[in-house]
């Protein structure tokens, strides 16, 4: 599975990578949705997307739209991990197409719980 | 049950040293619920025994599993998913087919905890069972955690856990920071506290018990003792729901295993209806 993390901040980037690799993912990063386009149309093959909200360049609704568009990358997975907490922002992400929605802060059990719920982490069963 | 303030701050400054996780006052239901299990695996119920016990011998062990306890595993939604999907797929359309036009689905959920797992009943069978006819009876040891649950309000890092954000936008309303179980939801549950090695509560029989991860805490005598009081309130043919580590085998013969995709759920044998 390789997982695009799609944040202008590095730092964050950083720890969303650091959860998803250590869940098994391979990662790539983008900084904004523009970068994170060049990624899918350069043909790597790509699973999941993680996708921060306000960025420059092209926000991640945007991106979100455009993936939408684009019959060949139907398959993508796309989480939205946002502080926007609006439940109206909530329902237009989930309207423009994105799948699941983690609202930053977030523990990593969080990204863990909700992968599983899209069938991209194996459940693990609690005793 | 109120935990003693020298109880809390010693759990506390414990929890700080060796996680950094800051337990602030009014998190004294967290240290409660979350300590229960242990404390009954030693013996007990009262909390503030259970702490000046640990206190008094301070093993390494023990203060390592408080500290784990209240750092790692907190209560998620829909926890496991398998029940759920057990519920929705097998249990309740059996149920719902064999009492056509009859009353109300009666589902206990024990050992509830803040509510996450009577609430992921509520929304899971939001659209399966008719508004009215199902009613979730939750209860609790614990006045703190149900006090909390009857408040249906999470916080961001807690609707974060497992629920799916569609189940979200659809049942919760934004309160502040917070997030509310919304009122349709919360018509269908009640909440009381309840021992479970008291007499059986009220507000059965039921039709389905969920019983998870409360089993696997006490001893064999004890399990079987507990699997009897709740047998009493289940109706024959009803199904106990109990944690991926827990089953009735080999402790009380009256629940037949029934293996249900990747899961098993115990149906209550209908010959022992009395």
């Amino acid at each position: 599975m390789r997982a695009l993390v799609i944040d202008d901040s590095r730092t964050m980037r950083r720890i969303i990578v650091g959860v998803l690799r250590s869940l098994g993912f391979d990662t790539l990063e983008a900084g904004d949705g523009r970068e994170a386009l060049d990624v899918l149309e350069s043909g790597i093959p790509v699973d999941l997307a993680c996708i921060d909200w306000n960025m420059p360049v092209m926000n991640g609704l945007e991106f979100v739209l455009a993936v939408r568009e684009n019959r060949a990358w139907r398959g993508l997975t796309l989480m939205m991990v946002t502080t926007e907490s609006e439940h109206n922002q909530i329902v237009r992400a989930l309207a423009a197409g994105a799948h699941e929605y983690v609202i930053k802060p977030f523990t990593p059990d969080a990204i863990r719980d909700k992968l599983q719920l899209l069938g991209l982490v194996e459940l693990e069963e609690s005793a | 049950m109120t935990l003693a303030p020298d109880s809390f701050s010693f759990v506390a400054d414990l929890v700080r040293r060796r996680s950094a996780i800051q337990l602030e006052a009014g998190k004294e239901y967290l240290v409660e619920s979350r300590l229960l299990p242990l404390a009954r695996a030693a013996g007990t119920v009262d909390i503030d025994a259970y702490i000046r016990t640990m206190r008094a011998s301070a093993a390494p062990a023990v203060l390592e599993a408080v500290v784990e306890a209240l750092t790692t595993n907190e209560t998620s939604w829909f926890r496991d998913a398998q029940p759920f999907a057990t519920l929705t797929e097998h249990v309740v359309p059996e149920l719902l087919a064999g009492r056509l036009g009859g009353g109300p689905l009666r589902i206990w959920s024990a050992a509830c905890s803040t509510g996450q797992e009577p609430y992921s009943i509520a929304m899971t069978l939001a659209d399966l069972v008719p508004g009215g006819r199902l009613k979730i009876h939750a209860t609790d040891l614990n006045q703190q955690v149900l006090a909390r649950a009857r408040a249906g309000r999470y916080s961001q890092l807690e609707v974060n856990r497992g629920l799916p954000v569609t189940m979200l936008v659809k049942h919760f309303a934004r309160i502040g920071v917070d997030w509310e179980v919304a009122a349709p939801l919360r018509a269908a549950v009640t909440f009381a506290q309840h021992n479970l090695l008291d007499v059986p509560p009220m507000g059965g029989p039921f039709d389905v018990v969920f019983l998870r991860n409360v089993l696997i805490y006490f001893d064999l005598a004890t399990k079987r003792d507990v699997l009897r009081r709740v047998q009493r309130v289940v109706r024959p043919g009803g199904y106990l729901l109990l944690g991926a580590a827990e089953t009735t085998i080999g402790i009380d013969d009256d629940w037949e295993r029934v293996t249900v995709g990747r899961g098993s759920v115990y149906r209550l044998n209908v010959r022992r209806a009395a």
